[in-house]
């Protein structure tokens, strides 16, 4: 086991490569700002930069925009419909970025309080689509003196924005010299812009990476500095495809600096409440993490092998929910031989759930980097399960380096994940060959093959140029130009509105395939992760049970995107007598917590139906907009079979007796007449009950989310809850 | 015996709740174990036995990322 106090810190870079560097800058613009303070957790102050024009421009936020969005992905959605028009794609000169901390964000007393939510027009989905992270941009951001910042425009060269919290200074910079990778970039801005080595924590940098200007999946890195491995860390805002938006911008990266992180920088209206809460969660997670998910270890990782134990783990491109080599990386072989144990790995400060893991001075075997001893932040689940079994891979070191050159090119790890497996099946159904993938032997299992995939996504060169594009755009190269089925490729696909799926197999529960399919971006578990409810504990097993899940959870986890919030503090470590409570799925007393810490701040009293109305104008809005962007209706909310049931034979005969025993249980036939069917005729009545089930399932939650059966918001709730603005009435009333 | 609202078809004579999520392979730490509505803790999963009439609860707190 590899000890903090054994790792060595890591090499700095020398001041003459950074003068260097520093001396090519051109700065293009520059202005100071009145820093207004913060009151009870909001700036009321937004932050715009066009990088057409140079400009930087701050504004106040309108009164109403903060009572109905609240902030956060609230305030981000707001500002983006206002920037964009229906037929804005990701790389419209229109399109923007836009970030919010929320006005929690930033608390330093409690776990999990240092999140940044941004939206932009997706590459993948063309629609909003909302991306959380952690690290230190978004508070200091907020310290800084704003609440909300749009990027828009395209700098003529690639340029940085610096933000300076204490001298009130922002300017635009071009910046020639810097690298693109993220694990380089963000140390050398890092070391630029802090006065000296204490000062590096109070900067962060925001930054994507090499491959994110060519693929569809590209994403955007959030930096903190950790002081005690001497390094900067890397947090992801990973879904969506917004790195390719930001480098489509020729933003290069953001900075912002800012010194003096205190508890009370919220201006809190009752500081001691939020202390005592604190206090009280802290001590949860000394007394018992080490007894439940262990997340102080190993992060969300914790859960790899139970995945595979109850057959939910995607192996070989969602066909099977388990492995045969889930001991080779298992969650303890990650605790035992590589992630680093007893280091403060908080994402923001307070965060004693520390669940930010790192493997350190890990030597690469590929690439750009070979031979050099990096550390790697993960993996956590996603990333473990998606670079791992999902593409039949076992080789915990392979998922390590996977994980690292996704992080430092700037390629989200789940839909590299999600789409490397999909090209693996299409490659052994014969679909791709050597010759179509320049010869990669892309089988399941072949790392060292989807490593260079990955390289040559970041060198824009090779098959590397298709696969960069995402499944949604895969399939239909793939029929076009190498004569695939289409409806083979819509079958195994895992893609949904775009988006490539997380890595859960929701065959077996039919409110996780509402928890992937009924959401406003695409198949992200962010909005409900229902499986072990539905499909293990069986606690929602009629529609009605079922829709109201799919109510309550998409609502209430909204909530933590509007305030700054990271969700696993509410329910990855629960309270002893969390057993005895009347809901323990819903954590009670963690979200009596966040009341109380929300009263903290804001001075205003919360309970669980305002906060899911607070949660459900932003989501009924997030709604709309899907529609005015020319999506959003039922037919967008559709889902692959893969995602709902075996399409191949292979996969109905690896789990035959489960689904032969479904045909009498679940459908109606007789043993006998099970017994007499042929494979393909199982496999017929199975997709079509399968498929209707779905069906019934929506008809079950669209009422309960107030839409028609089409998927429309009805202008009665739109009413009811404050949204039913003229532009919000314009693109819902003639689909009522 | 039913196992969350499911017949529970490998029940047996002098079974323990501890019998039942090993043969589940029920790994996650975090249950809620519920026989006949009374919450059981888990020091007592091993001593606790099942009868074939009873109604168990295994539910899991388990609600991803």
């Amino acid at each position: 086991m590899i000890r903090i106090c054994d790792v060595k810190k890591y090499h700095g870079i020398p001041a003459e490569e950074l003068k260097r560097m520093q001396d090519a800058h051109v700065e293009l613009t520059r202005i100071t700002y009145d820093h207004k303070p913060i009151h009870r957790g909001y700036t009321d102050k937004y932050l715009t930069v066009d990088f057409s024009r140079n400009s930087i421009e701050i504004t106040d936020i309108d009164p109403k925009v903060k009572e109905v969005f609240t902030g956060g992905k609230g305030y981000c959605l707001r500002y983006l419909w206002d920037e964009v028009k229906p037929s804005t794609r990701w790389d419209s000169p229109e399109n923007a970025i836009t970030m919010s901390p929320g006005p929690l964000c930033g608390v330093t007393q409690y776990a999990g309080t240092g999140k940044t939510l941004l939206c932009s027009i997706s590459p993948l989905t063309d629609t909003p689509f909302d991306t959380n992270v952690g690290g230190y941009f978004g508070p200091l951001l907020k310290f800084s003196g704003f609440d909300g910042l749009t990027l828009k425009g395209t700098a003529k060269e690639d340029v940085i924005l610096v933000i300076d919290g204490n001298k009130n200074t922002i300017s635009i910079e071009t910046a020639p010299l810097e690298h693109e990778d993220a694990h380089v970039l963000g140390e050398e801005l890092t070391y630029m812009y802090a006065d000296d080595e204490n000062d590096r924590k109070n900067v962060a940098v925001v930054c994507a990476g090499s491959a994110a200007k060519y693929s569809n999946i590209g994403m955007i890195n959030f930096t903190f500095y950790d002081p005690n491995r001497g390094v900067v860390r890397l947090k992801q805002a990973g879904r969506g495809g917004l790195g390719r938006v930001f480098r489509h911008k020729n933003i290069k990266a953001l900075v912002c600096k800012f010194s003096g992180v205190k508890a009370d920088l919220n201006d809190p209206y009752d500081i001691s409440i939020i202390n005592q809460v604190g206090k009280k969660y802290h001590k949860e997670i000394h007394d018992l993490d080490n007894l439940q998910n262990g997340m102080r270890k190993v992060g969300t990782a914790n859960i790899l092998e139970v995945m595979d134990a109850y057959d939910i783990l995607p192996t070989n491109n969602f066909k099977f929910g388990s492995h045969p080599g889930i001991d080779r990386f298992r969650s303890t072989v990650f605790i035992e031989k590589y992630l680093t144990q007893g280091a403060a790995d908080g994402c923001w400060y307070g965060c004693s759930m520390a669940c930010a893991k790192a493997a350190d001075h890990f030597k690469l075997k590929t690439g750009p980097y070979k031979g050099q001893a990096v550390c790697i932040d993960g993996p956590e689940y996603e990333n473990g399960a998606g670079l791992g079994p999902n593409c039949g891979i076992d080789d915990p070191e392979a998922i390590l380096e996977l994980n690292f050159y996704c992080d430092t090119y700037g390629l989200d790890t789940i839909s590299f994940g999600t789409m490397t497996a999909f090209i693996m099946e299409c490659y052994e159904a014969g679909i791709l060959n050597k010759e179509i993938t320049g010869g990669l032997e892309l089988n399941f299992g072949n790392w060292e093959a989807a490593l260079e995939m990955m390289h040559q996504i970041a060198r824009n060169e090779g098959f590397g140029q298709i696969a960069g594009q995402g499944v949604h755009k895969m399939k239909k190269i793939f029929v076009e130009q190498y004569g695939a089925d289409a409806q083979f490729l819509e079958d195994i696909g895992m893609e949904q509105k775009g988006l490539e799926y997380s890595e859960y197999n929701s065959k077996e529960s039919l409110a996780q395939k509402g928890g992937y399919g009924l959401t406003n971006k695409g198949p992200q578990h962010d909005e409900a992760w229902l499986i072990f409810m539905d499909q293990v504990n069986n606690q929602i097993p009629t529609f009605e049970d079922k829709a109201e899940a799919l109510y309550y959870f998409p609502m209430f986890r909204t909530w933590f995107g509007l305030l700054g919030l990271c969700k696993l503090p509410w329910n990855d470590i629960v309270p002893a007598n969390n057993s005895e409570t009347d809901e323990p799925a819903k954590v009670p007393e963690h979200v009596q917590n966040y009341f109380d810490i929300y009263y903290g701040i804001t001075g205003k009293h919360l309970d669980t139906p305002g906060m899911l109305r607070m949660s459900e104008k932003v989501y009924q809005f997030q709604r709309i907009f899907n529609i005015r962007m020319g999506k959003g209706l039922r037919k967008n909310d559709a889902i692959p079979y893969r995602s709902s049931g075996p399409v191949t034979e292979e996969e109905y005969l690896s789990r035959q007796e489960r689904y032969d025993g479904q045909l009498v249980d679940l459908v109606g036939f007789t043993k006998e007449q099970v017994a007499a069917m042929s494979l393909q005729e199982k496999m017929a009545e199975t997709r079509k009950y399968r498929e209707a089930e779905y069906e019934k399932l929506i008809d079950a939650v669209y009422p309960r989310r107030g839409w028609n059966l089409n998927g429309v918001p009805t202008i009665e709730r739109v009413k009811d809850l404050g949204i039913d603005f003229p532009e919000v009435l314009e693109v819902i009333e003639p689909l009522q | 015996m039913q196992l969350n609202d499911r017949p529970y078809l490998h029940w047996r004579q002098g079974m323990s709740i501890q019998d039942v999520i090993d043969e589940r392979n029920f790994i996650y730490p975090k249950l809620v174990v519920k026989l006949n509505g009374k919450l059981i803790r888990k020091e007592d999963y091993a001593a606790t036995l099942v009868a074939e009439e009873d109604d168990l609860k295994i539910h899991h707190l388990l609600a991803g990322g």
